[in-house]
């Protein structure tokens, strides 16, 4: 009995395991083959393996021209983003004042704002600004859209560091600021880089304010890039698989390096205070 | 994809919460010192949120197409446009369909695989890792793949042959009848994860002497999970479903790269059609339709902030 039970946990594992590899393990090996090979038997290996729809994605320059662009927006982001949710996270964990919850209810409320929703006055306000095909034009926003689940997850962490500490801070006459620089930052590493990965993977994965902001075909992103391939090249399947999969390595590996980083990250705002 | 204050299931609190606010001294700053910090991040978030929160309840009022200026006031109507169009109304309804599927199919499949992962099974580091893979790929990465993967005769039609389920083959993504379904499941496909994760955390939070304790009195694994496990589960439960009915809410970038809300329609949702009239320079109308899910998102919100509250006052720590 107890055997059968295990058996069909394991047998679970294995089904769910396959609904997950197989779909990317289809567009890998795809990219491999000839669009004849994908129409007449696109559940098989290669036969034989082509290399040139990955060669040639990775010899044509709008390929790394988006994967440029995505680079820079991804860093200005968190660049942006994470020096203002920790000061503003700082404050409202370690200092009383008036209004403190309310200004802090005031950033969770951002959480039901998704960019899809605000992206009819954000486009004027941008156009305004004169930020349209400028990467800032994505970035500010995107930090700005940032700031609710990086302030929700960073003022419990900084809560949790001792009050002596802050006490001896403050009989050695330090401020807020030498107190925020000198013993805050240094001691939350975990909640920085947790909230600066989380970020960078939400830019980096950014669809519709690009799609909108970034105009000029210079300045576009490489989900912009996946999404122009697909629909220009229609029938042609395998190059548009090889692109997909190139677009996705990078967040892969970057998923493989930081998985500690996002799945923690996200569960403690998820579950914390 | 985020949560707000919420009940922290289990928080390990020795002290209950009100006498360590107490305990905890915690200095007094003066008010221009506090907004010197908090300084960056509200300006970002008053440009880039706030305003156009406020901007889009406006444009709501007016028609306009976003060139000239904003005179011509409407009031209402664009709302009662929207509510009298049937594509509108379509939307809606995949909005919804969408969520009952999502609560009765995709958090107990979640549910189900945390438990999974919370079990003595090898390589559970390996398998947690690999399911929630589909949930850091791009939602362009993702449409595009399935696109392919459900085109007619692709490779989940060639595997329905190779099974010998040829028969069940249709046009997964040009039938109206079927498509909102397979936009579900690819939607499970890549949110599961998210939920799994959120979910095996908070198992992870219940202690085994519980478990045990249950089976020495003799509950079957049935009567352990149902009277022991679900209760102590149920703030992270109420977590995952808020967040996914939010979600579901406010679906735009999947669908709009795999179907573009198509064919005809028949896989829309309130986000695809707010951008198709954005498309048209329908702005006040598109604003109108942002303003509905707003007002929806709120409308789930509030009550759940009023349960996690109630929870609070109540002092029932789990």
């Amino acid at each position: 009995m107890r055997r059968i039970k295990r058996s069909m946990l394991y047998l679970v594992a294995a089904v769910v395991t396959l609904i997950i590899v197989l779909p990317i393990a289809y567009a890998v090996l795809g990219g491999f083959r000839t669009n004849r090979q994908l129409i007449e038997s696109p559940a098989s290996l290669p036969d034989p393996w082509v290399w040139s729809n990955y060669a040639n994605t990775l010899e044509n320059p709008r390929f790394w021209r988006t994967v440029g662009n995505s680079v820079l927006i991804a860093l200005l982001t968190v660049g942006i983003a994470v020096p203002a949710a920790s000061l503003a996270s700082f404050v409202m964990a370690r200092y009383r004042f008036p209004g403190r919850e309310w200004i802090f209810g005031l950033f969770v409320l951002g959480l039901l704002f998704p960019v899809a929703v605000a992206i009819i006055p954000l486009f004027v306000v941008l156009r305004d600004i004169h930020l349209l095909s400028n990467p800032l034009g994505v970035a500010l926003p995107q930090a700005a859209f940032a700031l609710p689940l990086s302030i929700v997850i960073m003022r419990p962490f900084f809560r949790t560091i001792p009050d002596e500490l802050q006490d001896a801070a403050e009989i050695d006459g330090c401020g807020p600021w030498r107190f925020y620089w000198s013993v805050v930052l240094p001691l939350s590493r975990p909640v920085l880089s947790t909230v600066a990965v989380i970020t960078l993977v939400a830019s980096w994965n950014a669809f519709l304010l690009p799609l909108l902001v970034l105009v000029d075909p210079d300045w576009q992103t490489l989900p912009i890039g996946v999404n122009n391939v697909s629909t220009q090249y229609t029938t042609d399947f395998a190059l548009v698989l090889a692109y997909t999969v190139l677009a996705m390595v990078p967040a892969l590996i970057f998923y493989l390096i930081a998985e500690r980083q996002i799945v923690g990250g996200l569960t403690a705002g998820a579950l914390k205070e | 994809m985020s949560v707000t204050e919420l009940d922290a299931p289990t928080t390990p609190a020795p002290v209950p919460r009100r006498a360590r606010r107490q305990r905890r001294r915690r200095s007094d700053i003066s008010w221009p010192a506090a907004i010197a910090f908090l300084a960056p991040a509200l300006a970002l978030y008053a440009l880039f949120v706030l305003y156009p929160i406020v901007q889009s309840a406006r444009y709501s009022l007016y028609d306009w197409n976003g060139l000239g200026p904003l005179s011509d006031f409407v009031g209402l109507d664009n709302f009662r446009e929207a509510f009298g169009d049937r594509f509108f109304r379509d939307a809606l309804r995949h909005n919804a369909i969408v969520i009952v599927l999502s609560l009765a199919l995709q958090i107990p499949a979640a549910l189900a695989l945390a438990m999974l992962l919370n079990s003595k099974i090898r390589g559970r580091a390996a398998l947690r890792m690999l399911f929630f893979a589909p949930f850091v790929l791009s939602e362009v990465v993702t449409g595009v793949v399935w696109r392919q993967i459900l085109r007619p005769g692709g490779m989940f039609d060639q595997t329905l042959d190779a099974v010998g389920a040829g028969g069940l083959a249709k046009e997964w993504l040009a039938d109206p009848d079927v498509v909102l379904y397979s936009m579900f499941f690819v939607i499970s496909w890549k949110y599961f994860g998210f939920h799994m994760i959120i979910l095996l955390a908070g198992l992870q939070q219940i202690p085994d002497s519980l478990r045990e304790a249950a089976a020495i009195d003799g509950a079957t694994a049935w009567q352990a999970f149902r009277h022991v496990t679900l209760p102590l589960l149920a703030p992270t439960i109420r977590v995952s479903v808020f967040l996914s009915v939010i979600g579901a809410l406010q679906l735009f970038d999947l669908v709009w790269v795999t179907t573009r809300g198509g064919p005809i329609g028949a896989s829309s949702t309130m986000a695809t059609f707010l951008y198709e009239r954005f498309g048209d320079r329908q702005l006040g109308y598109a604003s109108a339709v942002s303003i509905v899910i707003f007002g929806l998102s709120l409308l789930v919100a509030i009550p759940y902030q009023r349960m996690a509250m109630r929870r609070d006052l109540a002092g029932s720590v789990t």
